[in-house]
């Protein structure tokens, strides 16, 4: 999977602000939130790409708008080459079957009131397929998520949260897309039911050969499934590279500072711990220059001015680091 | 044992509900040494912090709100005391650390104020010296330029600061017990590391104990001297932490060792298959039966006790039953 | 649903007002089986008899029954609950999802209407529009069905603003499900607690308007059996004969206070905090 195989998605230049208006009848300076700030990658046919990052990086907004729920301030996404922010609303409709999501709160996606079949059914039903097939995919799709049949008729709430995801899944995968976003699909899950989800995730995508978009706060869940890994700190992307190189060769030092943040269930290892100073700053005004020098343990001069260029450091290894960069020359 | 500061025998909250009896915490026993922080680990409803209210004796009030068993705390028993006497020990004695900082600390008081009202409640001490321990605690977790930041509102802190000022409201009655429940699950990595990292520094400091409720093996893992796992009300395994992850005996501790995605380890992960049982609804045998690779017909009927099989770990499971072979 | 019964019937009042309602109802249904003498028919020579063994709730000044008075007057009550509580629902809820959900100029335009509407007292608002439309059953109802239309607009404009921005209608325009199916499969059946409730505590309303309206005169032509209209009659009278003035009273308060009680306790049966959703 390593290897550059076809492209499915671009993004090039894509920025999300956020406008907060300032309050009421006194005029308060407006404010922007820069959630998606000038982001450009590429995701392969039948790869994972893993997004990983801490609050407010915009992660969540960025699979948003990969997917057009939320419009993009400025910049393109090109799917199988062609500009889906260029598409019409109808164009876009009929396009959506092509790509899907998998959300976070298994308690919150699935609507309460409707059960279990007609859940997984809708998409099916929003795009005109027939009562008889439809019965038949709700069949193989329940199989497939290791749902018993007999339970196609009970509501979401007489569920446990790894099953609920696991209809989640059946309902993203019922129009056969080529590309979902799985925004943290498994946070929300005990980690034996987020064992299951996620192994559950990779064989479906052996057996289909979906693409993923896997976004997640947590870097061991993201180096299990991904193939690549793409970190993002308030809004930029950092760091993108092969999952085992940037595990084992991590060149940006925030991504330094994540790894060596997580807890690792073994206690004989005491490593060496990269500890980031300070809080994370608000993405209300962020940072100027680097947004991460405030931060950094090797921050100079230059890290407060300019921003980092998104330099390819080796083949299929990107970072934005001044410090990086000046290594390399 | 003069430095036991904790002894839970044999604990037990039910609830009652119209659908039956929720076995909660069903029997457990551990003990907590000062300066020692234990790791209470399991998965939602396993009742780790139903037992933590227990202990400060925040269940049991209501009439469908069952506690038995012993809770010894510096020798004397939690459960029998009286509530004022309670009061003075919750606070004070034993300091409580909660999940999510912002409902911890009350919105409409300064972060000062509110650490300041500990020693005001408990040592009756005077507004400018309790002031002055309030901005002391502030210090003392880490927060630059105390003092004004003493004088500001819960939201005008962020996320990481919130649970470092929870901490040094716990902090503030010198208490020899903290419990935290779940402290860092709320937070980001990088400010998950500094909070781990400070609980550690003040253990050294104070020589509290500390029981550390979390769902996070990782976690355990990165500061607590022992664990003990806990399964759908009931402790299954109880080692020190080394032990337990070097050497885990019950099928449950294993599996959910196994769950675990590992960095650098790209190894198919081998969940425990299945879903926790209902609490209102157990059988008589091992809760962990339905589940168990390793079940066989006793455990369908007898929940086993903790085994012995090593001077210091324990295992609830019939596996390690050496009379019965 | 198994869990909603359990819930209502545990509210004792809320099952006693249930039960008078369905009584009321049951009445209307059967009220030609059930009345001993025609609710029309005039007969001078026992006027004003008080109650007694022929005449059960005595007569009124032209001699009518009132009994059988009362029991037709329960159809009156029913209709123009029915009617007028089901216009303002339907009209409410329609521009209340439209408000809600599309939000921007929409938005504000069906609100400031709303708005408007909500500033009249109920009363003054259907006497105002019964002397614009003129006095008849039909334009009686329209009337109070008009004065209800933003609460329940109010309300289902609340309720979409509150579901709207839930995962499961993400997920469902993630999916390419157009709006208008959106609203009607996943945002109305998740908003319709809160206007059941309304309902039933509109309908207690729309009896005291159409008897309140009937009593100045404005409401049904003046021979019609409505609880209002016996209670407007019988205000000549009452000094002399209590029962005239009484049973529509008795008739009227009973309506209403049931589909008040049934309405408090469907509101609590429905509560979705006190549901065990996630259990």
């Amino acid at each position: 999977m390593q290897t550059k195989t076809k492209e499915l998605v671009r993004v090039e230049g894509l920025k999300k602000h956020f406008k907060l208006s300032g309050g009421g009848l006194r005029k308060e300076p407006e404010q922007v939130v820069k959630a998606v700030d000038d982001l450009n990658f590429s995701v392969y046919e039948g790869e994972t790409l893993g997004i990983v990052g801490e609050s407010g990086c915009g992660k969540s907004t960025m699979g948003r708008l990969l997917l057009r729920l939320l419009e993009p301030t400025e910049g393109n996404i090109y799917f199988e080459n062609r500009d889906i922010t260029t598409f019409s609303k109808q164009e876009l409709r009929e396009k959506r079957r092509e790509f899907q999501m998998i959300f976070q709160d298994p308690y919150a996606s699935l609507n309460p009131r409707m059960t279990v079949k007609e859940i997984i059914e809708e998409p099916l039903r929003t795009y005109k397929e027939k009562q008889a097939e439809r019965s038949k995919r709700v069949q193989t799709l329940l199989d497939a998520v290791g749902i018993p049949e007999s339970y196609k008729n009970r509501y979401p709430h007489e569920f446990s949260g790894g099953q609920r995801q696991r209809i989640g899944i059946a309902r993203s995968l019922a129009l056969n897309p080529k590309f979902i976003v799985a925004d943290e699909p498994v946070a929300a899950l005990d980690v034996s039911i987020q064992a299951q989800v996620l192994n559950l995730m990779k064989d479906l995508q052996d057996e289909f050969g979906f693409t993923y978009l896997f976004i997640a706060h947590d870097l061991s869940v993201v180096n299990y499934i991904s193939d690549r890994i793409g970190v993002m700190y308030l809004g930029k992307m950092v760091e993108l590279a092969d999952s085992d190189k940037l595990y084992n060769n991590p060149v940006h030092p925030y991504t330094q500072a994540l790894l060596s943040a997580i807890p690792v269930p073994d206690p004989t290892r005491k490593k060496e711990r990269v500890m980031l100073t300070g809080e994370l700053p608000s993405p209300v005004n962020p940072p100027s220059g680097c947004r991460f020098h405030t931060r950094c343990p090797l921050a100079q001069d230059i890290c407060k001015q300019v921003e980092p260029e998104w330099i390819e450091v080796e083949e299929n290894h990107f970072a934005a680091c001044h410090v990086v960069k000046e290594r390399l020359s | 044992m003069e430095d036991v500061l904790l002894d839970v025998k044999e604990l037990k909250t039910h609830f009652k509900t119209e659908k039956g009896v929720v076995k909660a915490v069903d029997g457990i026993s551990f003990q907590v040494r000062r300066g020692e922080i234990l790791g209470i680990v399991g998965e939602s409803g396993c009742g780790k912090s139903i037992t933590s209210q227990s202990i400060l004796r925040l269940v049991g009030y209501k009439r469908n709100e069952l506690v038995s068993g012993q809770v010894l705390f510096e020798g004397e028993d939690l459960l029998t005391k009286k509530e004022k006497n309670m009061l003075a020990i919750r606070g004070s004695k034993i300091g409580l650390i909660a999940q999510d900082p912002m409902t911890s600390l009350n919105p409409v008081y300064t972060v000062g104020n509110q650490i300041a009202e500990v020693p005001m409640i408990h040592e009756k001490a005077s507004k400018k010296s309790a002031w002055q321990t309030a901005i002391a605690m502030l210090k003392k977790v880490g927060i630059p330029s105390a003092e004004d930041r003493a004088d500001q509102y819960p939201h005008q802190f962020s996320g990481g600061m919130r649970q470092r000022g929870v901490i040094g409201m716990a902090l503030a009655g010198n208490p020899s017990l903290l419990i935290a429940d779940e402290p860092t699950t709320a937070l980001d990595v990088t400010i998950q590391a500094q909070v781990l990292d400070l609980m550690l520094k003040l253990r050294d400091e104070t020589n509290a104990g500390i029981i550390m409720i979390t769902h996070d093996l990782g976690v355990v893992a990165e500061i607590c001297d022992k664990v003990a796992v806990m399964y759908a009300g009931k402790i299954v395994e109880q080692a020190p932490v080394e032990e337990l992850f070097a050497n885990p005996k019950h099928p449950y501790t294993k599996g959910l060792l196994k769950s675990l995605p590992k960095l650098g380890d790209k190894e198919r992960l081998q969940p425990v298959e299945g879903q926790p049982p209902n609490l209102n609804d157990l059988h008589e045998g091992c809760r962990f039966a339905d589940r168990c690779p390793f079940v066989f017909d006793k455990c369908h009927t007898e929940h086993p006790p903790l085994f012995s099989t090593d001077s210091n770990h324990r295992t609830a499971c019939y596996l390690y039953d050496e009379e019965a072979e | 649903m198994i869990d909603f019964w359990k819930r209502f019937k545990q509210n004792h009042m809320a099952v006693i007002g249930f039960v008078i309602i369905l009584i009321i109802l049951l009445t209307a249904i059967f009220a030609k089986w059930l009345t001993p003498y025609d609710p029309y028919e005039m007969d001078p020579v026992n006027r004003l008899q008080s109650p007694n063994g022929e005449f059960w709730f005595g007569t009124d000044q032209f001699g009518r029954d009132i009994f059988s008075r009362i029991v037709y007057g329960a159809r009156i009550s029913l209709q123009v609950g029915i009617i007028a509580v089901g216009f303002s629902f339907i009209v409410g809820t329609i521009m209340g999802l439209i408000a809600g959900y599309s939000g921007g100029w929409v938005d504000n335009l069906i609100s400031r209407i709303t708005d408007v509407l909500f500033s009249f007292p109920d009363i003054l608002l259907a006497l105002v529009i019964m002397a614009i439309l003129g006095s008849s059953l039909n334009n009686l109802m329209l009337a109070i069905g008009i004065v209800y239309v933003p609460i329940f607009a109010r309300i289902a404009r609340g309720t979409v603003l509150n579901i709207k921005d839930s995962l499961y209608i993400e997920a469902a325009r993630s999916m390419g499900v157009r709006p208008i199916t959106i609203l009607w499969r996943h945002i109305l059946p998740n908003a319709m607690a809160p206007l059941i409730v309304q309902i039933t505590l509109s309908f207690a309303f729309a009896i005291l308007a159409e008897a309140a309206l009937s009593f100045l005169g404005l409401g049904v032509s003046p021979d019609t059996p409505s609880w209002g209209i016996m209670l407007s009659e019988a205000k000549d009278w009452m000094e002399l004969s209590w029962w005239t003035a009484i049973f529509p009273g008795i008739a009227i308060t009973l309506a209403v206070f049931s589909f008040n009680i049934m309405g408090d306790g469907l509101r609590d049966a429905l509560d979705p905090r006190l549901r065990n959703e996630k259990s």
